[in-house]
């Protein structure tokens, strides 16, 4: 009887001890997968805080397409460095104070995408409201037409836009992207899946203690809905700060392009200013990550399967 | 007319907006779309039934483009769906600061494709690290961008920003799996693995259904990261879609466009359709 329960206490220690190395192992994965997601983000950062001639010596061989002329060492290899030798801010002061170009593409992506997630939000949240509340077969049939235009991939939806926008006359402007974008299906997709999680009898009591539909949508359905609204809005965002296929098809003008496009027309003599300019351009969404990342999982854990 | 119409009424008002302006910049001009790809040109307007279709499905650049998309996408997109629930099962288990992981492979969905391209070419030129190491190990330089390998770099920048948006649905469906479900399977002596495969991912059918979705509409995003390393003429092999859209844009041929596009309706929706059947077929005794 001793020995037994000696050798199942011998066993659990045993066990304890697998259950320990498995921790260590799996830690040490996640580390690794870890360190492989952060890298580019670190590293984009580290460089925008050296000099012009420390990026070429390092990078010129990637970058050096023409040659500037300069007195500029370039190396044959590249030299990934993680820490500058010299820390210094010459390349912001350049980006923020002697280039005002990549500051009005900044500005043409603020403009851009700030209305498209306040209209976005705002149409989406009324329409959601109406999906949610009172079902129906029409109803269903529409929210199901409206996930297939979510699907569908820019290379499709893109045409479309490009027609209405060309003969309502607003082809080159900032229009032809911002009214799309206010109607994007997403964030109703998104926001009626929240909606239908409140209880009914939540809405029905209200009725019957006199509240009108517009009373029950602002006083009940909104505040229950606020987790779901800065999710969305964050999403939403994301994906309209990164734009790339809207602006090169729907403004030839490349003046009003937003910085997201910008860099990939970027030459030599300014590269040691790119890397600054892309820190600049992650800061308002990092920002926004870093104060909204738990409502931002809420968001996205709501959206698993399609069906519900 | 009764208080439940009335009200059911005005339910219809707050959709209104919505339904119009859907309606006009995405319902409307999509049925355009169907009639120019149904014409010879705009100012004759003369009906040349399936010809446009023909034309584009001959169109060299169209191909091309079409096989480097579905390639991509059918490397892409099981990747996507079968690391990130990779991911997830690791994060279930026991592991100390766990919030901290879950931020560090989110964190890259918020990072502007713009200011993480210079980072890519640094690792991936011909001239760039991956090179340098390669070189040190005695292996060929690659010339990355410019070769048959090119969607394998473009893959890694995909699956890089797409495993964690992937992850935290995954993370949230195996959260919902009923505990009750799992004491069962412990009763019956189900292994680890038995546990994962006809409880868990059976369970999480639907959700792997929508990543699955998710990440091929992504993946056709992907010409964003292309776009900004490539420029409007990559390597043929990455020569996407989107580069086929964008210059026959330029070329305003809306004939070519209107085909193009609805080809490409007909296909995406063909594979959201044959995922649909698959996950219906797969779990269908589960799903209430």
């Amino acid at each position: 009887m001793l020995a037994r329960g000696m050798a199942l206490a011998r066993l659990r220690k045993k066990r304890k001890r697998i259950d320990k190395v498995k921790t260590i192992i799996v830690t040490a994965m996640a580390v690794m997968f870890a360190a492989v997601f952060l890298l580019p983000i670190i590293l984009t950062f580290t460089n925008s805080f050296m000099s012009a001639s420390e990026i070429s010596a390092n990078y010129g061989s990637i970058f050096a397409t023409t040659d500037k002329g300069g007195k500029v060492f370039v190396s044959k290899t590249v030299n990934l460095k993680l820490i500058p030798d010299m820390i210094t801010f010459a390349q912001y002061y350049t980006v923020l104070f002697k280039s005002p170009e990549y500051l009005f593409k900044f500005w043409n992506s603020v403009i851009d995408v700030a209305p498209i997630v306040v209209v976005q939000l705002g149409v989406a949240t009324l329409a959601a409201y109406g999906f949610a509340r009172y079902d129906g077969k029409l109803k269903r049939a529409i929210f199901f037409a409206y996930i297939i235009i979510m699907l569908m991939p820019y290379q499709v939806t893109l045409v479309p836009n490009f027609l209405v926008s060309r003969s309502l006359g607003l082809y080159g402007s900032a229009w032809s992207i911002l009214l799309p974008g206010f109607f994007s299906p997403f964030a109703v997709y998104l926001l009626t899946k929240f909606m239908k999680r409140i209880p009914t009898e939540v809405m029905e009591a209200a009725s019957i203690d006199g509240a009108n539909e517009w009373m029950i949508f602002t006083r009940i359905c909104m505040p229950l809905c606020k987790g779901g609204l800065a999710s969305i809005a964050i999403l939403v965002f994301f994906d309209y700060w990164n734009m790339v296929e809207q602006p090169l098809i729907l403004l030839p003008d490349s003046d009003k392009h937003p910085l997201s496009v910008f860099l990939s027309k970027i030459n030599t003599g300014e590269i040691s200013l790119a890397f600054a300019v892309a820190v600049i351009y992650l800061v308002p969404p990092l920002l926004i990550f870093l104060y909204g990342e738990d409502y931002l999982v809420e968001g996205i854990s709501y959206q698993g399967g399609i069906k519900g | 007319m009764t208080v439940g119409k009335r009200k059911s009424l005005i339910s219809w008002l707050f959709l209104a907006p919505s339904l119009l302006g859907v309606t006009v910049f995405f319902v409307a001009p999509f049925f355009v779309v169907i009639y120019y790809s149904l014409i010879d040109n705009p100012i004759q307007q003369n009906f040349v039934g399936f010809n446009n279709f023909i034309n584009v499905w001959k169109n060299a650049a169209f191909k091309q483009a079409g096989v480097n998309t579905m390639q991509f996408s059918f490397l892409a997109v099981p990747l996507a769906v079968i690391l990130s629930l990779f991911l997830a099962a690791v994060m279930e288990s026991r592991i100390p600061g766990k919030s901290y992981f879950r931020t560090f492979f989110l964190s890259p969905l918020m990072v502007p494709t713009a200011s993480v391209v210079l980072i890519w070419q640094v690792f991936f030129n011909y001239n760039g690290i991956i090179n340098n190491a390669m070189q040190l190990l005695g292996a060929d330089k690659i010339d990355f961008l410019k070769s048959d390998k090119a969607q394998i770099v473009i893959v890694v920048l995909f699956l890089w920003k797409n495993l964690g948006y992937n992850m935290i649905l995954f993370m949230a469906a195996l959260a919902s799996i009923p505990k009750e479900l799992m004491e069962v399977a412990a009763l019956e002596n189900a292994s680890k693995f038995q546990v994962f495969w006809y409880v868990k991912v059976r369970y999480m059918s639907s959700t792997i259904l929508f990543v699955a979705i998710m990440s091929l509409i992504n993946s056709f995003k992907v010409f964003r990261e292309i776009y900004l390393m490539t420029g409007d003429y990559p390597y043929s092999s990455l020569y996407m879609m989107q580069h086929f859209m964008n210059n026959t844009f330029a070329s305003l041929d809306y004939q070519k466009l209107s085909a193009a596009a609805i080809i490409m309706f007909m296909v995406v929706s063909g594979l959201v359709y044959i995922m649909y059947q698959v996950e219906n077929f797969y779990g269908k005794d589960l799903e209430g």
